[in-house]
């Protein structure tokens, strides 16, 4: 026998099952305490997806049990529920799913995750993994025990039977592994949930800790998010083979037809110009296209403008309920969130949202807190591999009022923040999900979105010191301004002195008063009005008089009223100006009311009542 | 019969020339609470002008030929809550000094005015330093001393020991003595209020203010006032006002020269000048203050080569204040620009008592006769 042939004796399939049990790191089961983590999250992840599928507001319970040497992790939700032929094959086969050959955003997308669990699981702990799942009130629920026959990678059912389940619908999953219970810091299981808790703020998560505590995530909205769509694959970016590959294998006889139907945004209007532009017969049937043709489609592809991909696949958080989220689990002054516009790369349509929160109890002299985001699931490993992280480095937030000592990197201050990537397809870097990759139309879009929420926050500083001088104003103005006035009177042993003037200028307002001599029986009147502020301000002075008063300069418009006269003076003064009117009237029995001005806001007048 | 005459006569004017201070004190205090009140009535943001205490603005006045401040000014203003609260400050410890000192004869230390402030709410002072800097400030404003407005700072212990005879008008009568003849190993104690004192007879040829206890010491044990007839001054580092005043009194009524004995290293060059030329703080004292003629004997940079005297490591800090010395306007002279560049050169500082290396009457026997001759003073 040739060695060939001796080798290929040996040569024999790997199943998928015994490939992860053998690479579990590719999963995000490295380590113990990061073991506990990813089998909840993908437990959790699968419950929101299945409670959102369904219509159901998520209410999850998670509950870490230490059982001997090995913990027991316990994950219940009020989804839907799984019929009992799926059981099975959801949790205990690899690469099972509804979610890989759909466009459409998810959590899940391969079907790995919650097998790679139940792997992890009977690997450390030989035990099967537990299941419950009721989908309707009036049926029983059913009850499993699963482990994975990794050479064939197909479920082995060790028990399936009917149970009574006092819940309405929904699914339990248990699993026994090794693994390590952290707390305190972010990479934790409640880390994690906290974490999820603010990109879900229409799920309910309650955790019960080993010690027996309890930790519950309320909901900050009861309306689910907006369904996503399943969408085809959109003509910008495509990759040249998956092209070659939609072309063979479409069931469509003409090319004309395949563009319009195979791809989003484009209509009969694009299909013939792409066709035109590759030189190709519209009415040809697509399987027939060479290696050749197809490249002059896939080059005709990168000239055509086609509209975004629709909307409606992705389902962005949105700012509102972004901004509850972090008001939710952190205490701000001030949030600032954003939502980017549909983008693709590689033909996958994905967006960006943003958000910024700042102040309030956060740490003022370390780095910001970073919470990264992908399709609502939060990503907790390996912060520095990925686009988010670096798209944030890069952006120069000196200029937005955060530091950032040398010139680059996380930047430094009391400030969270928040970038959440949905797509119908998330470019991971591992299948551990735990950094995205750095796709350049990715890295721009985080980066328009950073600096857009990094505006709005350099617009509420600023905002701020125009305050804090007002206040600063005010306390001059409410509580020394007049102690120093009734001390001097103390010292002098003269009347307080009025401050109003002083006041006027200090505030920048509009400053009336009136100074009156008495004269052969008459009172002259003189009134004066300063502009101290930087404005002009035009205005109507009032003075009401009980009779008619004489040599009224400049000349006043007169209203008899029942009881007297309300002259009045339209004015008009520039900044730093003044004006001077008098008159003179009767000085017997008269006493002079409160001057008026009509047509400013009271906070900027000073001697005078504002109407 | 006679004495008593005499004594009675030195007590009425001190009295005098204190009720008249007094009186003035009063009324300029009352005058600046006028101006804040007339700024208030005419509408004119209330504030008070002073000249800016900086290196930068400090000049040379020839007519005393001392240090005084120059033309810039710091305008304090109720614009900002600073200046108001500063003007808050300045107005209650107006009242302070017009009701409780002047009018009931009364007086605080400094530091009790600082603890005073505890009832002021708002006003009240952080720390003392603030209350400090707020009556240097009247001081500038009503050109008059603290001692008018009653306030002493508390007693620092400097002393004079030397052939002189002096009277003290204390508060438990007229004391005289002699302050060789009369006083402890530690000398006469200076009072915080020098105007008090009335010199009598003296039988000295030079006053000389020493930095450190140590030397005064050293110099007191060796006899050296008696051989040379010297009046030492210990200044006790940085020199206060009452000690800066005496010797100001003996260089000015008694035309004895002085001359100024120091470590050699920037920090005591400041002391120096804050006695001939002035310190950076107190210009508006200098007239008050100030001996011109004051002549500095050592340490030099130049004694450090010449004798050969045992030293330290500059530090950055000295070397700072050395560089901060040479844009100093007081030290702009061909003397210390020389010196002071030489001790960049060196690197080195020495202490006083360096000259301890060479056996304890090296200073009294050699070094001090050999440059008071190089000054021409003996």
């Amino acid at each position: 026998m040739e060695i060939a042939e001796e080798l290929a004796k040996q040569q024999k399939a790997i199943s998928v099952a015994e490939f992860f049990e053998k690479n579990r790191q590719i999963l995000g089961f490295d380590s113990a305490p990061r073991a506990l983590i990813t089998c909840v999250k993908e437990a959790v992840d699968n419950s929101l997806d299945a409670c959102e599928d369904a219509g159901i507001l998520p209410d999850i319970f998670v509950q870490i049990k230490k059982n001997g040497e090995y913990y027991q992790v316990i994950v219940e939700d009020n989804g839907p529920g799984i019929v009992q032929e799926e059981i099975p094959r959801v949790f205990a086969k690899l690469l099972y799913g509804s979610r890989f050959h759909t466009l459409r955003q998810s959590r899940g997308q391969q079907g790995i995750g919650i097998s790679a669990a139940v792997l992890y699981s009977q690997l450390t702990s030989g035990r099967p993994t537990k299941v419950i799942s009721k989908i309707a009130p009036d049926r029983p629920a059913r009850y499993c025990e699963l482990l994975i026959n990794t050479a064939k990678n197909e479920p082995e059912i060790l028990k399936s039977e009917d149970m009574d389940w006092e819940r309405p619908r929904g699914t339990r999953v248990e699993l026994e592994m090794e693994g390590t219970y952290v707390r305190s810091r972010r990479q934790s299981v409640y880390g994690s949930l906290k974490s999820t808790a603010i990109v879900n703020p229409h799920a309910r998560l309650t955790l019960v800790e080993p010690e027996g505590n309890v930790e519950v995530f309320e909901r900050a909205t009861e309306s689910l998010p907006k369904k996503a769509y399943a969408i085809s694959p959109h003509p910008d970016g495509i990759e040249l083979g998956e092209l070659i590959k939609l072309l063979r294998y479409t069931d469509k006889k003409k090319l004309r037809v395949f563009l319009k139907e195979t791809f989003s945004s484009i209509g009969a209007i694009s299909a013939q110009e792409l066709c035109r532009l590759a030189s190709l017969d519209p009415e040809e049937a697509p399987t027939g296209l060479d290696h050749e043709a197809a490249s002059r489609l896939h080059c005709a592809f990168k000239q055509i403008k086609v509209k975004s991909p629709p909307v409606d696949c992705l389902s962005p958080i949105g700012e509102e309920l972004i901004k509850a989220g972090l008001e939710k689990e952190f205490r701000l002054d001030y949030i600032a969130t954003t939502v980017r516009p549909v983008s693709v790369y590689s033909g996958n349509p994905f967006l960006v949202e943003v958000g910024l929160g700042y102040g309030g109890e956060l740490e003022k002299e370390s780095r910001i807190e970073l919470l990264r985001f992908a399709n609502r699931v939060p990503l907790v490993y390996q912060q520095g591999a990925c686009a988010v992280t670096h798209a944030v480095e890069s952006v120069s937030w000196k200029n937005y009022s955060l530091g950032q000592p040398t010139g680059s990197g996380v930047p430094i201050g009391p400030a969270v923040l928040l970038v959440h990537i949905a797509s119908t397809n998330i470019p991971f870097t591992s299948e551990s999900k735990d950094a995205v990759a750095d796709m350049p139309e990715i890295l721009t879009e985080i980066d328009l979105g950073l600096k857009e929420v990094a505006r709005k926050l350099r617009r509420y500083m600023s905002r701020q010191s125009v305050l804090s001088e007002r206040r600063e104003k005010e306390e001059i103005i409410r509580k020394i301004l007049p102690r120093i006035a009734q001390k001097l009177s103390d010292v002098l042993e003269r009347d307080v002195p009025d401050i109003g003037p002083v006041v006027a200028k200090i505030m920048g307002n509009l400053l009336v008063f009136r100074k009156v001599e008495r004269n052969n029986g008459q009172l002259c009147v003189k009134i004066q009005v300063e502009n101290h502020s930087e404005l002009v301000r035009s205005f109507k002075l009032h003075e009401v008089l009980a009779v008619q008063a004489d040599s009224v300069t400049p000349a006043a418009k007169v209203i008899p009223l029942g009881d007297g006269y309300d002259y009045h003076w339209k004015l008009s003064i520039g900044p730093g100006q003044s004006a001077s009117l008098s008159y003179s009237i009767a000085a017997y029995g008269i006493s002079l009311k409160e001057l008026v001005v009509e047509g400013l806001e009271a906070e900027i007048v000073t001697g005078a009542r504002v109407i | 019969m006679e004495k008593s005459d005499e004594k009675n006569e030195f007590e009425r004017t001190l009295n005098i020339k204190k009720a008249e201070k007094s009186k003035l004190a009063e009324e300029k205090l009352l005058g600046l609470a006028n101006t804040l009140y007339n700024q208030f009535q005419q509408g004119i943001v209330p504030h008070i002008s002073l000249p800016s205490r900086t290196k930068g603005n400090i000049e040379f006045s020839t007519k005393d030929d001392v240090w005084i401040y120059g033309d810039q000014e710091t305008t304090r203003s109720v614009k900002t809550v600073r200046g108001a609260k500063t003007l808050l400050k300045t107005v209650h410890l107006a009242e302070l000094l017009i009701k409780e000192h002047i009018k009931n004869n009364r007086g605080s230390t400094l530091r009790e005015i600082y603890y005073i402030s505890e009832n002021w709410d708002i006003a009240k002072f952080h720390e003392q330093a603030e209350s400090d800097r707020l009556i240097e400030d009247l001081e500038i404003v009503t050109a008059l001393h603290r001692e008018d407005f009653h306030v002493r700072p508390e007693e620092d212990g400097a002393a004079v020991f030397g052939p002189l005879r002096l009277k003290e008008q204390t508060r438990r009568g007229e004391r005289e003595m002699h302050c060789q003849e009369d006083v402890g190993e530690a000398g006469y104690q200076i009072p915080f209020n020098v105007d008090n004192i009335e010199f009598l007879s003296h039988d000295a040829k030079m006053v000389m203010a020493i930095e450190t206890g140590g030397m005064y010491a050293r110099l007191i044990e060796n006899g050296f006032d008696e051989e040379y007839n010297a009046i030492l001054v210990h200044i006790k580092g940085q020199p206060a006002r009452s000690t800066r005043r005496i010797i100001k009194r003996l260089n000015a009524e008694l035309n004895i020269p002085v001359v100024v004995f120091t470590d050699g290293d920037p920090w005591s060059y400041r002391i120096f000048a804050s006695i001939a030329y002035g310190a950076i703080k107190s210009a508006h004292l200098s007239e008050h203050l100030v001996t011109p003629t004051a002549r500095f004997l050592g340490v030099q940079p130049s004694d450090i080569v010449d004798y050969n005297l045992s030293t330290d490591k500059l530090t950055d800090q000295d070397m700072q204040a050395l560089r901060s010395e040479l844009t100093d306007p007081r030290f702009n002279t061909p003397y210390w620009e020389k010196q002071i560049r030489l001790q960049i050169d060196l690197k080195k500082k020495a202490e006083q008592q360096a000259f301890a290396g060479k056996g304890l009457d090296y200073v009294t026997k050699t070094y001090l006769p050999e440059r008071l001759t190089e000054m021409g003073i003996i």
